[in-house]
């Protein structure tokens, strides 16, 4: 039985490998460099880090929603938020791809860098940025266009015109977000069309069309239905293969079933970051266990 | 009972327009009336047609024109402007736009006509081979009539496109501009197309600022810088005057003018129920 399920997998990741493959040599390089890179950093024990924040305070005018917060986000791991609302997790999220620049009366303090380069500088260029750190919002929001478009206005947007390789990408991201085969008849049909699930996939694809390293979502799930939500957490638990992806949830079930680490916010206070299994069983201060726990919140 | 008064109203000018100028239409014979190409009111004006020719199609194709014409000036200004207004403009300037925009929709519509006849006209007469009371003169003023319909409308519906899409957008690494243009004037299309619509229907029921301004010669041309005669244009010049069967005649052009309207309407009406996708 298990035997089955084993060859059943391998078939899979090959099928997927070979895709990949056979549409975009970068890939294909990068596949070769990886694993000897990994297997380095599985010996150390230690992942690369993406993320550095140091210190960042955030302000909204006067009202500071973030106090001193510390945390490093490794590189293919999946990083949950978690906390109460109000707690700071989603505005922490929206620094990472610098969406809260949008808020006018919203100031920041501190230092947040991504692989080593300060975000926050003048030189650094925020849709760049965004290009590598694409996010997915609690409300599926698919634009009111077809869903061939929706995949395509990323890469489009960063000056794909070549309609050959535009079909590549779309085919290519939509297979990754596991929803191809649900839509590939469908690609003329206007997004909004589809159900809510299936929209937040097709939003994730859209994330995944202009290759990204970093993947940020909004409770991602927290619209959705079960059936849904439960393939989406299959689809983050693939795609920690290749992105670095931190999550917001409220869902603690959730935390615990699909993330490596998981940081509890309280107040706009980081409380604590640990490997998911040490905070869920093993809390080193008495709020995280209070909330983990279900006694507050 | 209020609401009664204007039903009322509404339909007492129905009655009034189709009982005066249905019959006329009928005997002179609908399809010479609204395909005649010739309209002499008078016997004296033309000695082959002693009773007077009625041929509305000139008026017909004079307001089509203008009302096109005013579209192609007035919507993608309008539009760019409802866009500026909604997405571009620092608060400050739209504290002052935005008043000067509805204030504009308040002013009298012979005051447009009278600052085409001054202002238009000349220019037109002075820099074109045309003695500047024109089809295009009406054009620019009713471009510039609609204008509050068209941004007051676009903007309205720009703005209730929710945020969420702009921000996909933003999140993907495009350029507010990009995002606004490519993303929420999109999705605000039935809404920008509706106010387009609207304008029409104000351009096409115009009558005092492009009287002034078209010179009001009943002719086919297909030349902008020629002066013509619409359907309102065409009543209102002759109403003061007309008995018998001119005064028919005359209603029987409402009655035209009427059924654009209405088939106006009923495309915005379309439009509206259609609604966004979203």
């Amino acid at each position: 039985m298990s035997n089955i399920i084993k060859e059943k997998k391998m078939e899979d990741t090959s099928a997927n490998k070979n895709l990949k493959g056979g549409i975009r040599v970068m890939d294909n390089k990068m596949k070769m460099t990886l694993p000897t890179r990994e297997a380095k950093k599985d010996s150390q024990e230690e992942k690369t880090v993406k993320f550095d924040i140091q210190d960042v305070d955030l302000y909204y005018g006067d009202f500071q929603a973030l106090y001193n917060n510390n945390l490093e986000i490794h590189e293919k791991e999946v990083t949950a938020f978690i906390g109460p609302s109000g707690s700071g997790k989603s505005t922490l999220l929206k620094t990472l791809n610098r969406m809260n620049d949008l808020v006018d009366s919203c100031r920041v303090e501190g230092l947040i860098e991504l692989d080593g380069e300060d975000i926050y500088s003048d030189k650094y260029n925020v849709n760049e940025l965004r290009k590598n750190v694409g996010m997915v919002f609690q409300q599926p929001n698919p634009f009111p266009k077809s869903i061939y478009d929706n995949i395509a206005y990323g890469p489009r947007t960063h000056g794909i015109k070549d309609s050959a390789e535009l079909d590549h990408i779309v085919e290519d991201s939509l297979k990754k977000a596991a929803i191809w085969d649900e839509v590939k008849d469908y690609l003329d049909r206007n997004a909004l069309s589809v159900s809510g699930g299936q929209q937040q996939r097709v939003c994730i694809a859209r994330a995944l069309a202009v290759e990204p390293n970093v993947l940020l979502m909004d409770e991602p799930t927290s619209a959705l239905d079960p059936v849904s939500t439960s393939k989406i957490e299959d689809l983050i638990e693939e795609l920690k293969e290749d992105y670095t992806i931190v999550i917001v949830t409220h869902n603690m079930q959730q935390a615990s079933r699909i993330s490596d680490k998981t940081a509890y916010f309280l107040s706009g206070e980081l409380i604590e970051v640990g490997p998911t299994e040490q905070i869920f069983t093993n809390p080193q201060h008495e709020e995280t266990e209070n909330y983990v726990s279900g006694r507050f919140g | 009972m209020s609401a009664l008064v204007s039903v009322v109203s509404l339909v007492l000018i129905i009655t009034f327009i189709f009982a005066n100028g249905l019959p006329f239409m009928i005997d002179y014979g609908i399809g010479d009336f609204l395909f005649g190409q010739q309209w002499a009111p008078s016997p004296d004006w033309t000695a082959q047609d002693p009773k007077g020719a009625f041929g509305v199609l000139p008026m017909i194709l004079g307001s089509f024109y203008t009302t096109i014409g005013a579209v192609i000036i007035g919507a993608p200004i309008g539009i760019l402007t409802a866009i500026y207004l909604a997405y571009f403009c620092p608060e400050w300037l739209y504290k002052v736009l935005r008043p000067a925009v509805n204030l504009m929709a308040g002013i009298p519509s012979v005051v447009f006509g009278f600052f085409g006849l001054q202002v238009i006209v000349p220019w037109i007469r002075n820099s074109l081979p045309s003695n500047g009371l024109s089809m295009l003169a009406a054009m620019i003023v009713l471009a510039i009539m609609i204008l509050p319909t068209v941004i007051s409308i676009s903007e309205t519906s720009l703005r209730a496109v929710p945020s969420v899409f702009y921000n996909g957008g933003i999140a993907l690494g495009a350029t507010h501009e990009r995002s606004v243009f490519t993303v929420v004037f999109p999705a605000a299309r039935s809404g920008v197309i509706s106010s387009v619509v609207l304008g029409m229907g104000r351009a096409i029921g115009e009558t005092m600022a492009v009287q002034l301004v078209i010179g009001n010669q009943a002719r086919i041309s297909f030349n902008i810088l020629d002066g013509i005669r619409t359907l309102t244009t065409n009543i209102i010049l002759e109403m003061g005057y007309a008995s018998g069967t001119h005064r028919t005649a005359l209603i029987s052009t409402a009655v035209v003018l009427f059924f654009f309207i209405i088939l106006i309407n009923a495309v915005f009406l379309i439009l509206k129920n259609r609604g966004e996708s979203y």
